[in-house]
């Protein structure tokens, strides 16, 4: 009988961080040892795929063999062998490393629409997203829909900017389209307009944009090039952080090939559409994000926000009508022309449709990349999705939106998620990070955290952003050393809603809402800082002490060989002592005790 | 006036005509560059500015506001440290604060004295679900602690 054998190793950045490469390099070794790639009998390919969402299990390796799935986890090199030898030869797949429950439960309440092909395709062989509908949707709107007939998919579809703002997708486009026709532009006619696609994905703890790029790149050209059709734009740009080296590689690889197929250029797909894309690498800026500062920084200036109206879609790059949408946003478009309107507002709820990405990070069991559909509850991604709280620990809270939303306590969890909802207790969507805490992170520590990076990105050109988070750092700061005063909570709260009032740009106007929603839930964190001198805790390095537990300590000498201070004395086979006076609280040895004997607090 | 090597010239010449072709971007420009010195040497930016009569604070306002580029030449071997929210939380403080007391490196600098390492911070890669991350000489590594970090430096240092 003939076999069909396909492979596919999980090979974004999460993958070959694990060992993906190698993994593949065992794999084709291995085949041609057993023969299997020289053999008639069994067809087999190799295929490298982008992320599909479980990285904490990496390297996934997928062997499907005539429609047959199987789903080996921690795949590492030497495991290779075994796999050829029993799986692929003798048909018996090796047991103890397929992937288990978790694997299932991570996938099950899950819906996939963005990354429906995300870890599925090669996202570096054009053909392969072609085989499964790819460039479908781009030639039913050249061939049958009119610019106002797609821009009205879009709109009845309910698409709202998953860049963070939620703005409805179809009316961008459409004020775009309507700025030639009506004159309403502050520059008059224009004769060209712009498509720009935001991949500055600088949201410390998201990665929903990088991992679209790189698993699939094609469907974020496809919506880009409707975004063109609809909007009448010539040129497009992917404005992308050069921080994400492979996705910029992949990116790059995709619009050659996509150019190759008479897919970007001139008459595109022999219709009466030119449209190019340019790449433009971003240099390390988060404030780029912002829309009017990413426009400034691809004409090559320092990347300032400015005051907006005239909005972008009315003077944008070069001054002239820009649409600037989400590397998400992009790509949901070709999904919603080939399924319709209607299939894709059947997910989610009466104002947020469809789904979000979302990097499911911190200290949950399965951290990862998931998509759910639009009103989930918040308890089901950290419980079912994500398997809980790692070392049975307890939950403290979730932080959603970086360093622009806020953190939702544990005890609303049975929230649902979606925009209006989130926005009701204090916190955004965003762009999709989410963040789990426990019961040993420290919530004024993550309320500075989020703050030393506004405070560090702040452009600098309007003082309330400028000055204020600077303020609010050193007030954070000083609560964190013990030394905060009666009223520093007050003062937050209105220099942090003065912050919000008078800032220039949503960098600005969001930068204390870490701050604001932690001292909303967590106020009695902060008045433990301040009045009994005490991180709950015990991250706070100024307000805590290590030691040793007598009951605990084996006596190894682990903790004094990594001591770097040489704060810690002992025999061997006796107890160890900390000398607090030489301790720099470095948690060197908290982290190399296998004992649990190291102290904190 | 900065005297550069007829070597240097020809590099620059070509950073100049991509310049000329593609836009007229002082970013793209300043990012060409880096790439072709590794940091961007002061005396390239008096070069430019001549050649393009545009002010030499014009390119230092854009090489001080973008976090990508360096005026100082960098290590041998480049480490960087994650530092986003997800690595945060699973304690990249202290991995940075281990590595830069283990390269012993200065006060306010970020490259040893020796020139073989510089160690950075950055803002977040992206690899939050396997945090904490630290990259050396690009390639990533996941679940860091110290003693792996460590070892992995004793290795660079013995290369």
């Amino acid at each position: 009988m003939k076999s069909d054998i396909k492979i596919k190793v999980c090979m974004g950045t999460g993958g070959i961080a694990a060992g993906g490469a190698d993994v593949m390099n065992a794999f084709n070794k291995e085949l041609k040892e057993a023969g299997i790639d020289a053999s008639v009998e069994k067809f087999c390919s190799m295929h490298k795929v982008g992320c599909r969402g479980l990285c904490a299990k990496d390297v996934l390796v997928d062997v499907i063999i005539n429609g047959k799935k199987t789903i080996y986890q921690y795949t590492k090199p030497d495991m290779v062998s075994k796999i050829v030898n029993e799986h692929l030869i003798m048909g018996e797949p090796v047991a103890e490393w397929v992937a288990g429950e978790d694997y299932y439960n991570f996938h099950e309440k899950q819906t996939k629409v963005v990354l429906s092909d995300c870890g599925n395709i090669d996202p570096e062989d054009i053909n392969a997203y072609i085989a499964v509908g790819g460039y479908e949707a781009l030639k039913k709107v050249l061939t049958s829909l009119t610019p106002e007939e797609t821009i009205a998919i879009i709109k009845k579809s309910g698409l709202r900017g998953r860049g963070g703002a939620g703005f409805p997708t179809g009316l961008k486009w459409e004020i775009c389209r309507k700025v030639v026709s009506s004159g309403d532009s502050p520059r008059q006619e224009s004769d060209q307009k712009y498509i720009i696609c935001n991949a500055d994905e600088g949201d410390p703890g998201a990665f929903m944009d990088r991992a679209v790029i790189e698993g699939n790149p094609h469907s974020v050209i496809e919506g880009m090039i409707i975004g063109a059709y609809a909007i009448g734009a010539t040129k497009g740009y992917v404005y992308i952080r050069a921080e994400y080296p492979l996705a910029v590689e992949r990116l790059r690889k995709a619009l050659t090939q996509a150019r190759e197929k008479k897919l970007l250029g001139k008459n595109i797909l022999n219709a009466e559409l030119n449209f190019d894309i340019k790449v433009k690498l971003g240099a390390g800026a988060f404030v780029c994000g912002e829309e009017t500062a990413l426009i400034v920084s691809i004409e090559g200036q320092r990347g300032m926000p400015r005051a907006k109206p005239p909005f972008p879609v009315h003077s944008g790059l070069w001054g002239k009508p820009t649409v600037i949408n989400n590397v998400e946003t992009l790509a949901n478009i070709p999904y919603i022309i080939r399924k319709g309107a209607d299939w894709f507002s059947s997910f989610g709820t009466e104002k947020s449709k469809g789904t979000k990405v979302f990097a499911l990070t911190g200290k949950v069991k399965n951290t990862g990349l998931i998509e759910v559909p639009m009103g989930i509850l918040l308890k089901e991604i950290i419980y079912d999705i994500g398997g809980g709280i790692d070392k049975g620990r307890a939950l403290k809270a979730v932080q959603t939106g970086g360093p622009s939303g806020g953190c939702i306590p544990a005890e609303l969890v049975d929230i649902n998620v979606d925009y209006e909802s989130l926005a009701k207790v204090g916190s955004i969507v965003g762009s999709g990070g989410m963040v789990v805490l426990d019961e040993t992170d420290c919530m004024v520590s993550i309320a500075k955290f989020f703050l030393e990076f506004t405070q560090a990105e702040s452009c600098g050109k309007c003082v309330p952003c400028r000055i204020g988070t600077k303020r609010l750092l050193e007030i954070l700061d000083r609560i964190t050393r013990g030394k905060g005063k009666d009223g520093d909570l007050e003062l937050l709260e209105n220099l942090g809603n003065d912050i919000k009032a008078a800032s220039l740009c949503g960098l600005g106007q969001t930068a204390p809402n870490p701050v604001l929603s932690t001292l909303k839930y967590f106020r009695h964190e902060y008045e433990a800082h301040i009045k009994d001198l005490k991180c709950p805790a015990g991250v706070c390095n100024d307000l805590i002490e290590y030691s040793i537990l007598e009951e605990f300590c084996k006596g190894c000498g682990a903790c004094i060989r990594v001591c770097p201070s040489g704060a810690i004395t002992g025999e061997k086979k006796k107890l160890h002592k900390i000398t607090t006076a030489m301790c720099i609280k470095c948690g060197a040895c908290f982290d190399v005790c296998k004992f649990d004997a190291v102290k904190k607090g | 006036m900065l005297e550069v090597s007829p070597e240097i010239e020809k590099t620059l010449d070509g950073i100049l005509n991509k310049y000329i072709s593609d836009e007229g971007n002082v970013i793209s420009l300043l990012q060409d560059i880096q790439d072709a010195f590794g940091y961007i040497p002061e005396k390239t930016v008096d070069w430019f500015s001549r050649k393009l009569d545009i002010p030499e604070s014009r390119f230092f306002g854009v090489i001080t506001f973008y976090a990508q580029f360096h005026l100082k030449p960098r290590g041998k071997n480049l480490i960087t440290a994650c530092c986003g929210t997800a690595c945060h939380v699973k304690g990249s403080d202290r991995l940075i604060s281990a590595l830069f007391r283990e390269l012993n490196i200065p006060e306010g600098e970020n490259t040893t004295k020796d020139g073989q390492f510089t160690a950075e911070k950055v803002a977040c890669v992206g690899a939050c679900s396997i945090a904490p991350v630290i990259i050396i000489n690009k390639k990533v590594y996941g679940e860091m602690n110290i003693s792996k970090l460590l070892k992995h430096i004793k290795v660079k240092h013995e290369e």
